[in-house]
């Protein structure tokens, strides 16, 4: 039983994740995010981590791919994906990232050798030890982590603002919230 | 995952317990909602079908089956298709980990009653009503209609920013009783005291960010029939906007069954302690009760209080009731701290 509901979740998650990058419509794409995340929650439960699972849900699944969908219905990508998909630049930035996450992995499984891969003991996973894990002998990443967070939301908040002279925020031109509705989608699709 | 088959015979027939329970609320709550509009704006409302109008929702429901069902040329069919199941997925789901009732001891086995005894309870709940949100977003996109899409982005926006603050309420319920179940709660309510009285300021927060995840008036901006037509349901007919309609009075009736269970001590009675099967069905009577008067509340908010501003919207959610269910949440903590719940 166990096993199915891992080869189910598992096929879905690496399957989804596929249509992530490889789908022309970014409506599209994020859904099969939603898909994706949904299906490594199934995971972090088998694996015997529930309160894992549903902060996957609850924050990643629920809100943030929410502010994705937000963000992409405001832009109306629908005219420039079918360009976006064929810009040869996307390689150059995402093959580099892709090696160095390669790399990352590689180091870690390196440095930390055979011995030390061992499976999740039970209090490790439960609230209570994760809370006491995160803010105790991990307390100072934790803490770099919240800091990231606020230079990434100040950060936004002066890229959206208005200008002082009343004009329209730079990021979202308004003909582009204007007209999202009225364009007809159909050219976009295959 | 390996239990035996008398334990997922329980869970099916605790399940089906609460899905007859949440699958008659909507016809219901159609009933209930006209003819209480109708008293509140002092007319008759329906009452040709049947005794009292009772029977509208049936002859309703049949219209709904043999109207229509109209897909626009120029909408995403995939989406638009998937739209009204997502939004009923969420619905059916959640009422899952709400206890109704004590222990159950049949052929020598504890039954608790609640469909998924699980640790993480509450989370679970918060977890999958937060993908509701992507049916009215989806319906908004697939529609290709701009007041439509209008709706899904006004949805997608205001359901963020008022799931913060109801899950802040939520979390300052759990800090006392130290634990995710909904039993556990309950328990702690029998044994000390109802929620709403120390976290009176918890549940005010409570009650209106669950007025605006439902999307009822006074925060019913995604579908705002004055200004968007239907908002995302715009272009939805026949039985697919049947199944919003059923999605959204289940969506109400889950989360007033999470509210009574976290500050109005969910199936219990103050002073009554009944087991066996007797504690059940007045358990789950109890429970259906409560709910009840969560969803006469709804009806009657709804047809009393005009619609908000959408800037009024975010302000009331990011610059009021998120420093509010933040001030609850610390005030909890020092009174659990000061040994006080």
């Amino acid at each position: 039983m166990e096993t199915l509901i891992f080869l189910i979740f598992a096929a879905l998650a690496v399957a989804s994740s596929l249509v992530v990058v490889a789908h022309r419509s970014p409506v599209y794409a994020t859904m099969s995010l939603v898909v994706t995340l949904f299906s490594v929650a199934v995971l972090f439960v088998l694996l015997g981590a529930p309160f894992l699972g549903a902060l996957q849900i609850l924050i990643y699944a629920g809100a943030i791919v929410v502010l994705f969908l937000f963000v992409i219905m405001l832009l109306n990508l629908q005219k420039a994906s079918a360009a976006a998909g064929r810009r040869g630049g996307q390689l150059w930035v995402a093959l580099p990232g892709a090696l160095l996450f390669v790399g990352m992995v590689g180091l870690v499984f390196w440095r930390a050798g055979a011995p030390a891969l061992q499976p999740l003991t039970a209090d490790l996973v439960s609230l209570k030890g994760l809370a006491t894990a995160l803010f105790s002998d991990y307390l100072l990443p934790f803490e770099i982590v919240g800091l990231l967070l606020l230079v990434a939301v100040i950060g936004a908040t002066v890229a959206a603002r208005r200008a002082p002279d009343g004009e329209a925020s730079r990021l979202l031109p308004r003909e582009d919230f204007v007209g999202a509705g009225d364009e007809p989608r159909k050219e976009a699709r295959s | 995952m390996n239990s035996g088959s008398p334990e997922i015979i329980a869970t099916l027939v605790k399940y089906a317990v609460m899905f007859g329970v949440f699958i008659n609320v909507a016809p219901i709550m159609n009933w209930v909602e006209r003819r209480a509009c109708a008293y509140i704006q002092d007319r008759p409302g329906p009452n040709r079908v049947g005794p009292l109008g009772l029977f509208q929702p049936l002859a309703d429901a049949a219209k709904f089956m043999f109207k229509e069902d109209v897909t626009p040329a120029a909408a995403d069919k995939l989406l638009y298709l998937m739209a009204p199941v997502l939004a009923l997925l969420p619905a059916f789901t959640t009422f899952v980990i709400v206890p109704f009732g004590p222990d159950l001891t049949v052929g020598g086995r504890t039954i608790p009653l609640v469909v998924a005894p699980v640790d993480t309870g509450v989370l679970l709940f918060l977890a999958l009503s937060s993908l509701a949100v992507y049916s009215l977003v989806l319906a908004g996109y697939a529609s290709n209609n701009k007041f439509s899409l209008l709706g899904g982005i006004r949805a997608s926006a205001q359901l963020i920013s008022y799931e913060l603050a109801l899950t802040l309420s939520v979390l300052a319920v759990l800090l006392p009783v130290n634990s995710f179940r909904l039993s556990d709660i309950v328990a702690w309510q029998q044994a000390h005291v109802w929620n709403v009285i120390p976290q009176i300021l918890g549940f005010f927060v409570f009650l209106v960010a669950s007025f605006a995840e439902t999307n009822r008036l006074p925060f019913d901006l995604p579908e705002a029939e004055s200004e968007l037509i239907a908002g995302f349901h715009t272009e939805y007919s026949a039985m697919r906007f049947a199944a919003f309609f059923q999605a959204e009075y289940t969506n109400m009736a889950a989360l007033a069954a999470l509210g009574v269970t976290l500050f109005f001590g969910g199936w219990s009675l103050p002073g009554v302690h009944l087991t066996g099967w007797l504690g059940a069905i007045v358990g789950l009577v109890t429970l259906v009760a409560k709910i009840g008067v969560c969803m006469a509340v709804f009806v009657w908010v709804r047809w009393t209080f005009p619609r908000f501003r959408y800037d009024q919207l975010m302000r009331l959610g990011w610059k009021v009731l998120l420093p509010l269910s933040i001030l609850n949440l610390i005030l909890v903590a020092a009174m659990t701290l000061a040994g006080w719940l």
